[in-house]
């Protein structure tokens, strides 16, 4: 491919004409918009903290925790590495797996399925936050605090609760937000000006909760 | 100018599709530490898998691809600024390890503590 091709491609001319022009530059509804700005903004947030763990782990002189085995569960008489972990996180994929059903039913106005879907995003997600609060007390059983842990290097549990935490809490947040917003889709709310586009709005915002997720179960637990 | 990602119509197969492969793909990010990869090997796979299931969520599962340029830049461009940061505090921790263990006399590397050692053999 030339260059001449790649700047009279139909993505470089759009992307031209939207910000060249007087006028609106994303096509978008803007409350899409502004959902996109904050998830970016957002993830200069979790970024930060991801970065603060780098820099700790990086610096520490203190033998770090095993995360695997700080993290195995007695299942059925077998010792597994991680597993409670595994299992939030094909939780959290399911979830995100169902919300995507449930926008695209959003586009078809199948109130029902999306009222559904949502419900069942909801409860995947307190399913995630519960898996959560039984780590936090396994592991504040075992003498975990944020300032020293039984394992090595005393950043290991700072790091973990505030992480988790803040992830946590963006999933609660999620929990109630999906629920407020399928109480509204099953009350036909939303068909008065018949606009679903909050549903994909909250579909973004429940996609990026799964999408931190990603880098944390990268990062903190399996690196 | 309808956008495609406004009509919105896409089939249902390739929310199913991505939904497996994430399954997958996290399958195998656990298989990484279930088969005990260590050094480069593990570092790079959890990476590789990592981006993978970041790319397809991005990209699928929030419309991403089907965005028009001029938002998809928006998004993806700032995030850049943040890898300088990661670049930054990876040599500036090089750094304060090696001040650490050369000024302080603190040890270059500990022995890890076993889970095991600590709370005792579960049966």
């Amino acid at each position: 491919m030339s260059s001449l091709d790649i700047a009279e491609s139909k993505n470089s001319q759009e992307f031209v004409e939207d910000w060249s022009a007087d006028k609106q530059t994303y096509h978008v509804p803007w409350g899409k918009a502004m959902m996109w700005l904050f998830l970016v903004s957002d993830t200069f947030i979790f970024t930060c903290f991801l970065v603060g763990y780098l820099n700790v782990r990086r610096t520490t002189t203190d033998p770090w925790p095993y995360p695997s085995e700080v993290f195995a569960l007695e299942l059925f008489g077998h010792n597994l590495p991680l597993i409670l972990i595994a299992i939030m996180t094909f939780v959290l994929i399911t979830s995100s797996g169902t919300m995507a059903m449930a926008v695209r039913y959003a586009h078809f106005r199948d109130k029902k399925k999306v009222f559904w879907f949502m419900a069942i995003t909801a409860f995947f997600g307190a399913t995630f936050v519960g898996m959560q609060v039984f780590e936090w007390s396994k592991l504040i059983s075992e003498g975990v605090r944020p300032w020293g842990n039984p394992f090595g290097a005393p950043q290991f549990g700072s790091i973990f609760f505030m992480v988790t935490g803040f992830h946590g809490l963006h999933v609660s947040i999620g929990v109630i937000y999906l629920l407020i917003v399928a109480s509204k889709v099953r009350r036909g709310h939303y068909d008065k000006k018949d606009n679903y586009e909050i549903v994909e709005i909250t579909g973004l915002y429940w996609h990026f909760v799964d999408l931190v997720w990603v880098f944390i179960f990268a990062f903190f637990y399996l690196w | 100018m309808e956008t495609h990602a406004e009509q919105n119509h896409h089939p249902i197969g390739i929310y199913l599709k991505v939904w497996l492969l994430l399954f997958v793909l996290s399958t195998l990010s656990y298989a990484v530490d279930y088969l005990e990869f260590q050094g480069i090997t593990r570092w790079s796979l959890i990476i590789i898998f990592m981006l993978l299931k970041a790319g397809f969520i991005i990209a699928v599962f929030m419309h991403l691809m089907w965005e028009r340029m001029a938002l998809i830049a928006t998004i993806l461009a700032p995030p850049i600024a943040l890898l300088f940061l990661v670049g930054f505090m990876v040599s500036e921790g090089l750094n304060v390890f090696d001040a650490r263990v050369e000024y302080f006399g603190q040890p270059e590397s500990a022995t890890r503590i076993h889970v095991s050692d600590v709370l005792g053999v579960k049966h």
